[in-house]
């Protein structure tokens, strides 16, 4: 019972979302340039925040994995970049669909819009080398190395807007957004705050059993002597 | 600084005494230029507008080629074990192996240039320096991560796959810079923007080549 409170946190988080979501779309009022088209802000905004929160724990964690060389560090970056990486699959979902009315088109090779995507593979490239390696000290170091250097993608999508000239709209905020909006947008950021560190812990236990026992299992020798057989009379 | 010049001078031995690896990337750089123009078919303005674009795609996929064989050439009979007992610093080998790969993709720039003037019909309007620094910064912005994730896919039985797949994605903001700037040499610098895309581009060599000297140690190690 003790190992379930994520369970609990990632149902108030999902308790939280409903009601921002609900007050996002029948009583926050329309985006003055956008109208409703603009209600996706409740859920697009909050993904990107705790998308790239989670990316930056998931570089923490590498770092910790590769001093400590600890699979409990080594299980919070692969929960971290699983995590990472639904937010932001999801987070290039929710814009194809909001680029669609607003530009016309689900996808262009916009700034943001092209790291973000960068970043998808940087990442999926982590899981990739972790799924390619079966010895568990080996796996941890270039995983954690692959994170660190995926990880400087994070900067570079945050500041996109700022370094080059994009479509893309500049940073959200609740300074940025009229005052009956801040409301449902932060209650919104933190239900999916809650809800994405319900999953993360939920997969970093299972990471972990899984780990330890890798860790734990004595090295096989790398190669077998043949069976003898015996000539039967 | 003794380890970096003694391992740069070993790779530069190593290709000069396998020329004929070097001539056959060069000739895939031609190719790849080739076959861009013929893509784009006979269109002069469409293929001088986009020339430096095809040349640092050549200069991209060239990289793949020739990252993975010159750390092949160090995980080939545990050559890589007997220089660390040498001892060599960890550190001190990738800042030799990267400059060496700098330099080759230097090289397979510089002799691309002419390849491009001649198939796009492109020119130089600016300054040659600045091609030449254009083409350095590039080349060293490829070499860094790029070593790094050689070291790491070299003993991954998915190699070839997976060193452009890590490297390609990672290097995009270098590939942007590199070739905004070498198409402001070719078509011209009304607006002087050349020096901002430079130092976009020196940026990120500074993050690459710092990040990865000090994470080159434990990749090796595993």
């Amino acid at each position: 019972m003790k190992q379930r409170w994520e369970i609990g946190v990632a149902i108030f988080g999902t308790l939280l979302l409903v009601w921002s979501h609900y007050t996002g779309l029948f009583v926050a009022p329309p985006e003055a340039m956008m109208g409703d088209v603009g209600r996706i802000l409740y859920a697009h905004v909050p993904t990107a925040w705790v998308g790239l929160l989670t990316y930056l724990v998931a570089f923490v964690a590498a770092i910790g994995a590769l001093a400590t060389g600890k699979a409990a560090w080594d299980a919070m970056v692969e929960a971290t970049v699983e995590v990472g990486l639904l937010l932001n699959v999801l987070l290039l979902i929710q814009g194809s669909l909001w680029a669609k009315p607003t530009w016309g088109v689900y996808w262009t090779w916009d700034p943001r819009l092209t790291t973000c995507a960068i970043m998808v593979v940087a990442f999926g490239v982590v899981l990739a080398i972790r799924r390619q390696i079966d010895e568990p000290m080996r796996r941890l170091t270039l995983s954690s190395v692959a994170t660190i250097i995926a990880f400087v993608n994070v900067p570079i999508v945050y500041m996109s807007v700022k370094w080059w000239k994009t479509l893309h709209q500049p940073y959200s905020s609740p300074e940025t957004v009229d005052s009956a909006m801040v409301t449902p947008l932060r209650v919104a950021a933190f239900g999916m705050l809650f809800l994405s560190t319900g999953f993360v812990v939920r997969r970093w236990r299972i990471a972990r059993t899984a780990l330890e026992r890798d860790f734990d299992a004595p090295d096989l020798p790398a190669e077998s002597a043949p069976l003898a057989v015996e000539d039967s009379p | 600084m003794r380890t970096v010049v003694d391992v740069l001078w070993k790779d530069v031995l190593i290709e000069w005494r396998a020329r004929a690896r070097t001539v056959a990337l060069l000739s895939f750089a031609y190719t790849m230029l080739l076959l861009f123009a013929f893509a784009i078919g006979p269109d002069a303005a469409a293929l001088r507008h986009h020339a430096g674009a095809y040349l640092w795609m050549g200069m991209l996929l060239c990289s793949s080629l020739l990252l993975d064989r010159t750390m092949r050439t160090e995980f080939e009979a545990g050559a890589i074990q007997s220089l660390l007992l040498v001892p060599v610093s960890s550190s001190g080998l990738f800042y030799g192996k990267a400059l060496a790969n700098t330099l080759q993709l230097w090289l397979v720039g510089a002799a691309s240039v002419p390849m491009v003037f001649v198939v796009c019909g492109a020119s130089l309007t600016e300054s040659a320096v600045s091609l030449v620094a254009t083409l350095g910064l590039g080349a060293a912005g490829l070499a860094a991560p790029g070593t790094l994730y050689a070291a790491m896919t070299a003993r991954l039985s998915g190699r070839q796959l997976l060193l452009p797949l890590m490297l390609f994605p990672l290097v995009v903001p270098v590939v942007v810079a590199a070739v905004k700037s070498t198409s402001l040499v070719m078509l011209g610098d009304p607006m002087e923007q050349m020096g901002s895309w430079l130092v976009l581009l020196g940026c990120f060599n500074l993050v690459y080549w710092s990040l990865c000297g000090i994470l080159f140690g434990r990749v090796i190690e595993a």
